[in-house]
């Protein structure tokens, strides 16, 4: 048997916390993980936040990033355990041998320098290539990814491209000194997912031409199950199940894998719309003070109480514009809005409380959606004592009801946000929100900033909640499984117009408009080949028109 | 108490010995202040621990109802100048628009005058007396403090909490003092010790120049400007309130230090 291109036995990473004002604390992020990958091969790293998948990833390149330290192990890389070396020879191997592929292309790159340039640094400070070889090189690769204009598109600067065609710059640079494996960490997943797609296929179509091997790390399974010939499950720092993408996906073993293929598989039952909606938004149209484009174009929708009204789009769709301009923090140019039957003052200053009270938001990050310094108790009593005037122990009791409410029980009153987990304090976001009574929450991307299972429990919580409350939910994500698992109705914006609206098993029916099939197709599905019958299926609908 | 940082402890036993002395001046003098006890600029004895001052008062007394004089006056003005400061510099950042754009401007101009040049002007209209020097010091130190205070709410009032605040219908009161005031603590803990030591240096930079403390009052810049002249003739009087100053300085910064540290953690404190 020959020699796998990298081999790893027994990896531990460690690092130090320093918590402020308190002795430094040393904690292990990584506790003995073994793997080989065969040349030409993709393995797929998947796991929550706080895994350690980018740690395992770096350390392929024998680095820890900020003050990470890899504290026990071998890394084999082409026969030597790269771990041994020194600073010298390890940038030997860094940009030559293995090369690594960022989540944001638009961080890692320098703004003030053109694309080719830095395509070609690595390839050219190896001694790989000369000049000219690593541009012709860099321009092959750009054309195999699929970037337009591929003679001159290195001329420009990073912000002159879009985010995905600087993805696609970014994995071109990792190519083009022809490395014998490339790490990609999450090099999809701060795109939208009608531009993930494209990526995606263009990363699949450069690793099978240059039969370079991938370390492929992402949260998502759906995405891995495309790219790679095997995946490694990981949590908190140890191997949960390591297989073929075939028996992952369709037979996985462990409980937590299967989880993690289970996900979203939340049944709601669409509603029936109710005659008179809680809240209508009726022909609005919003610009932001001092610019003279519209975000916002005639948008009318309805929403019925106790029910979910899910806003899709992606970024820059107005989607967030939709929700401040409900709330009143942006006063739309024109239109109206009608909330339980009382024209709602376009301006949050001239609202009365009780139009504030019955609309709560929630917001994205919960980290920055709650005081830091206040504590659990203060955040969910304030509601209480502001719109109600609760105080002592009827407050204490009322915000104990609202803990448990939210399935977290006894002991977190006195606790700060700094000492909770995220899905902990979104689920803390959601009690102040309760804590209003309000007849409709406006959920700003709840979803997005957490892992998928910890996502998936706060959907199960808001669904149910709505059950008990009665409460009407405007969701807005571009999640489009999320959408699947909790909406009723759903809106679908596109440059600041809602393209298509209805019931949910209307939306997500065809006959569908452009835009709509672009991106219900995008969303990745848990099943082997997905990618290539899609990209198939687009192509041959663009030869027939 | 127990894990207090060894620096910290230097820095509260110093500021400590120096605010006590202010405080109980006239139980821990030797001398009363403005007492004739012995001959010009005599040397340390046992009966003029520090020697004697230009006209043969003792200088240790001299010191201590000095350093009452100079603390008092510093303290009461960064009071005076964090209150106003902070306070004008959040509600600049809350309210925003024409407000923050009118008191923002008008601070510019405050400081583009020098202060040093501006309370000489002043002061040699108005009478110097201290609730003058209190008032004048605090106004002007307070534009900085604005200037820091509103930089710092500006980033708070963008986050997400503020935002939930004022959609839940709260009053500028709320969000200023509950939601924005102990976010921005931290930096201005910092600054304050060091707002403290400029006001010392200040008021004792005005004193110098003959327009601050007047004698027979004295204070650290007076002590200073007073025996100057013994310098030629190599005597320290001049020099002790300079030693005075510089320890102040430093404790004052090294408890600065520590409190920021605690009020960094997010946890409340409680580690």
């Amino acid at each position: 048997m020959t020699e796998p291109l990298l081999k790893v036995r027994g990896l531990k990473i460690g690092a130090t916390a320093y918590p402020p004002g308190e002795k430094p604390v040393a904690i292990k992020i990584v506790h003995g993980v073994d793997f080989d990958l065969e040349a030409g091969k993709v393995l797929g790293l998947i796991g929550e936040s706080g895994a350690g998948k980018s740690t395992i990833g770096l350390a392929a390149m024998a680095y820890g990033r900020g003050g990470v330290e890899i504290t026990g192990g071998e890394v084999w890389v082409n026969g030597r355990d790269i771990l041994k070396e020194n600073l010298r020879s390890l940038r030997r191997l860094r940009g030559a041998e293995v090369t690594y592929v960022s989540q944001s292309a638009a961080a890692s790159f320098n703004p003030a320098k053109k694309i080719m340039e830095q395509v070609t640094e690595a390839a050219i400070f190896q001694n790989k290539f000369s000049k000219a070889e690593a541009e012709a090189r860099a321009v092959e690769l750009f054309a195999k990814l699929g970037l337009p204009d591929p003679e001159n598109i290195g001329n420009r600067y990073p912000h002159q491209v879009s985010g995905g065609q600087l993805q696609r710059c970014m994995t071109a640079l990792a190519l083009c000194p022809e490395p014998d494996l490339v790490v990609f960490d999450e090099p999809t997943t701060a795109l939208d997912v009608t531009t993930q797609i494209d990526v995606l296929a263009a990363i699949k179509e450069a690793i099978a031409a240059t039969g370079v091997a991938a370390l492929y790390i992402t949260h998502d399974l759906a995405v891995v199950a495309q790219v790679s010939d095997h995946i490694m499950v990981l949590q908190q720092g140890d191997m949960v199940e390591y297989g073929t993408v075939d028996q992952i996906i369709n037979n996985p073993k462990e409980d937590y894998t299967k989880a993690l293929v289970s996900v979203r598989s939340i049944n709601h039952e669409e509603k029936t719309p109710t005659d008179t909606p809680v809240l209508r938004v009726e022909n609005v149209t919003a610009r932001y003070k001092g610019t003279n484009f519209d975000v916002l174009k005639n948008i009318n929708v309805d929403i019925h109480s106790g029910q979910t009204l899910a806003i899709v789009g992606e970024s820059g769709s107005g989607k967030s514009t939709l929700a401040r301009v409900i709330t009143g923090l942006l006063p739309p140019s024109d239109g109206q809005i009608t909330f339980d039957g009382r024209v709602l003052s376009p301006d949050l200053a001239t609202r009365p409380i009780e139009d504030l009270r019955e609309m709560q938001m929630i917001y994205q990050m919960a980290d920055t959606a709650m005081n830091p310094r206040q504590t659990v108790g203060t955040i969910i009593g304030r509601p209480l004592e502001f719109y109600f005037g609760l105080k002592g122990k009827a407050k204490q009791k009322r915000i104990q009801e609202l803990l448990d409410e939210i399935e977290l029980g006894d002991g977190f009153q006195d606790r700060y946000p700094a000492e909770l987990s995220g899905g902990q304090k979104q689920r803390v976001c959601i009690a102040r929100a309760l804590a209003a009574k309000p007849k409709l929450i406006i959920c700003d991307e709840v979803t997005s900033a957490l892992d998928p299972l910890v996502a998936d429990g706060i959907l199960k919580l808001l669904l149910n909640l709505q059950k008990i409350e009665d409460v009407a939910y405007l969701f807005i994500t571009h999640d489009l499984a999320t959408v699947r698992a909790i909406a009723d109705s759903i809106a679908v914006m596109y440059q600041g117009k809602v393209v298509r609206y209805g019931p949910k098993s209307q939306v997500l029916a065809p006959p569908f408009d452009d835009y709509t099939d672009l991106l219900l197709s995008s969303v990745p599905e848990m099943k082997i080949g997905w990618l290539e019958e899609t990209i198939e299926h687009r192509r041959m609908e663009s030869a027939g028109n | 108490m127990k894990n207090i940082p060894i620096s910290a402890m230097i820095g509260l036993f110093f500021t400590g010995i120096y605010f006590l002395m202010a405080i109980f001046a006239p139980w821990i003098a030797p001398y009363g202040m403005a007492e004739i006890v012995g001959d010009v600029w005599e040397p340390s004895s046992s009966e003029f621990l520090l020697g004697t001052d230009s006209i043969g008062r003792d200088l240790l007394s001299r010191m201590i109802y000095g350093g009452q004089t100079t603390i008092f006056i510093a303290t009461a003005a960064t009071i005076l100048s964090f209150t106003l400061g902070s306070i004008m510099g959040f509600f600049a950042a809350v309210s925003g628009g024409w407000v923050d754009q009118v008191l923002s401007r008008f601070v510019d101009l405050i400081m583009s005058i020098p202060s040093l040049i501006f309370a000489l002007v002043v002061l040699s209209v108005m009478p110097t007396t201290v609730p003058i020097l209190i008032i004048l010091m605090g106004l002007l130190d307070s534009t900085r403090v604005y200037r820091l205070a509103r930089a710092v709410a500006v980033d708070i009032t963008v986050m997400d909490y503020v935002e939930a605040a004022r959609l839940r219908g709260e009053k500028i009161g709320w969000i200023i003092f509950r939601e924005t005031l102990p976010n921005a603590l931290s930096p201005l803990v910092a600054e304050m010790g060091l707002r403290f030591i400029f006001a010392v240096l200040f008021v004792s930079t005005l004193s110098f120049l003959g327009l601050g403390v007047q004698p027979p009052q004295a204070d650290w810049g007076g002590i200073v400007k007073e025996n100057k002249e013994g310098i030629n003739y190599g005597i320290q009087a001049a020099l002790y309130p300079a030693y005075a100053i510089a320890t102040l300085c430093i404790s004052i910064n090294l408890v600065a230090d520590w409190i920021l540290n605690r009020t960094t953690s997010l946890k409340g404190g409680r580690g």
